[in-house]
């Protein structure tokens, strides 16, 4: 029951808990306390909502920077991604196999607020080695949903 | 100048659902439930595969019973899902469609005359092609308090010394009924007594949501009595790349492939290579779509018996089959004030077949969300016409 509740909230989280016991074929209160259980545990960490920013007026740049760090002795890359993703405009920090180490995401209001920040805060740790910035352009497709366009029923409307 | 037309052509009723369909159509803004195809795309891997072989330029002919390795690939996937093994080489066909493979098998089995048993309400091509084939279609009434399943008694009662086929069309459209195993054994008795064949129209057998489907082929002294026809459209989403198959005894695939070769030459190149690609690495595709469809089929169930709608719960394909009895009027006259009123399109059950009578088909190859407005105003329907009948 935990994957396919997982699996319609993931891409619907503002269902109704009853709805989601009837698609599901089982009990309402046990659709709410598995919720709950998997809240306790973690597994639930935050209903949050997509959103296409491009079609608001409010002006947001997003970077995804990639971060060559040296791992400290006994914590690895832990303590530093720490020091990292406690900056509130971090949106994510990965900890990345490859040409890099931890890929950070960057959610700010212009260039160069974005710039400012990888200058003044990230490469100046002790333990960042280098940085690459990559601007994003537009968003095409984001957590499985598609922005770019709208679906369309282009089925004829009665089959046999 | 004298007729062109053959009479026996002329005869046949156009679709029942065709008429409808014109005025959906010139309804803008009309929300339908009477689509009979799945609502999702064919998935991406299979529609690359299908691409690519148009980029290495595989635009030829295949030989005319479908790609080897196609071929092989259907085998492999009767084998595991239901046990029967047919040489990939000579018990099996690749035809456009299920429909196509529908039609050849009445035409290589049929003489003038021979009475084709048949089950409705069931898919509306059945008994056009058996009056094609010169076959004498005998329409067995399929109950509603059975469930629509088809009963060994039912057989009996229409077995004539001039029966020869019966067509079996489960997982079923419209009722969304199924045949489980014990009902098949029962069947199978009559078949193998009465020296019967079957076509065994098994498109939606991927769709069952209880149980997993069985074939009438996989008992004990069918495999040689029965023509299996399977296809792509229903369980990958591909109806639009036209691909189906049949599997039989050699004796009778033989002479269908005459009629295929001739008529058809072979089945798409682009969907045969599509469709190894679909057997190769499409069961998770099946998985997820068959769960989705059964969690409509769920809510629909649930939001029928919230309105008071008697409905018995279908476990296969992706309708469900209401009754409408209590409202004192007919399929069609219920689809049709439905669609002026609400305009919201659903199918008579008397498109399929007369015994249809009293029932609507309703698809769930929609999203939830398209099904939640629809159903809303099924109910607002639904609550109308309870109060006119109390005013009355």
């Amino acid at each position: 029951m935990r994957e396919q509740i997982l699996s319609i909230i993931e891409r619907n989280s503002r269902i109704d808990l009853k709805e989601l016991a009837v698609i599901l074929g089982v009990e309402e209160i046990d659709v709410v306390n598995e919720m709950a259980a998997m809240e306790k545990e973690g597994i639930i960490c935050g209903y949050h909502t997509m959103i296409d920013w491009e079609k608001t007026a409010i002006e947001k740049v997003t970077a995804l920077i990639e971060v060559r760090v040296t791992p400290q002795r006994g914590q690895g890359f832990d303590s530093i991604a720490e020091r990292i993703y406690k900056y509130p405009e971090v949106n994510s920090v990965y900890l990345i196999s490859g040409g890099y180490d931890l890929l950070v995401t960057l959610e700010g209001k212009s260039l160069k607020q974005v710039s400012a920040f990888v200058s003044d805060k990230l490469s100046t740790l002790d333990t960042v080695l280098s940085t690459a910035t990559h601007f994003i352009l537009k968003k095409y497709k984001d957590h499985g949903t598609i922005l770019a366009k709208k679906y369309e029923d282009e089925r004829e409307k009665i089959t046999p | 100048m004298r007729n062109p037309l053959a009479d026996k052509v002329v005869d046949i009723k156009p679709s029942g659902i065709r008429k409808f369909f014109d005025i959906v159509s010139e309804m803008e803004d009309a929300i339908s439930l009477g689509v009979g195809e799945p609502d999702f795309d064919t998935p991406w891997h299979i529609r690359d595969e299908g691409i690519y072989s148009l980029e290495k330029g595989r635009t030829f002919y295949t030989s005319n019973a479908g790609l080897k390795d196609l071929k092989i690939e259907i085998c492999n996937y009767i084998k595991r899902t239901q046990g029967i093994e047919y040489d990939y080489n000579h018990e099996t066909i690749v035809t456009v469609g299920g429909s196509e493979a529908i039609d050849i098998a009445l035409r290589a089995m049929a003489n003038a005359g021979d009475e084709v048993l048949l089950p409705q309400p069931s898919y509306v091509s059945y008994e056009p092609c058996a009056i094609l084939a010169n076959a004498v279609p005998v329409i067995i009434e399929l109950k509603a308090e059975n469930e629509f399943r088809l009963t060994a008694q039912e057989i009996l009662d229409a077995v004539t010394d001039k029966t020869k086929v019966l067509i079996l069309p489960f997982p079923n459209n419209p009722t969304g009924a199924i045949m489980e195993r014990e009902d098949l054994d029962e069947i199978a008795k009559v078949i193998i007594e009465k020296d019967l064949f079957v076509i065994s129209d098994e498109i939606y057998a991927e769709l069952t949501y209880d149980k997993k489907h069985v074939s009438i082929a996989s008992l004990p002294g069918m495999k040689e009595r029965t023509i299996l026809i399977n296809g792509f459209s229903k369980a990958y989403a591909m109806t639009g790349w036209r691909l189906g198959y049949a599997c039989g005894p050699e004796i009778i695939m033989e002479q269908m492939l005459k009629i295929h070769q001739f008529a058809i030459m072979c089945a798409p190149t682009t969907s045969q290579y599509a469709a190894v690609e679909a057997l190769r690495n499409g069961d998770d595709d099946v998985r997820q779509m068959r769960e989705a469809y059964n969690q409509r089929r769920r809510y629909l169930l649930h939001t029928f018996k919230e309105m008071g709608l008697e409905c018995f719960e279908p476990f296969g394909a992706f309708y469900v089959f209401p009754c409408i009895k209590e409202f004192g009027m007919t399929s069609e006259e219920f689809a049709d004030r439905f669609l002026r009123e609400e305009k919201v399109a659903v199918v008579p059950g008397t498109a399929f077949g007369g015994c249809g009578e009293g029932f609507v088909r309703i698809s769930y190859a929609y999203s939830l969300e398209n099904l939640k407005i629809a159903i809303g105003k099924l109910r607002n329907f639904v609550e109308r016409l309870r109060r006119e009948q109390a005013e009355k």
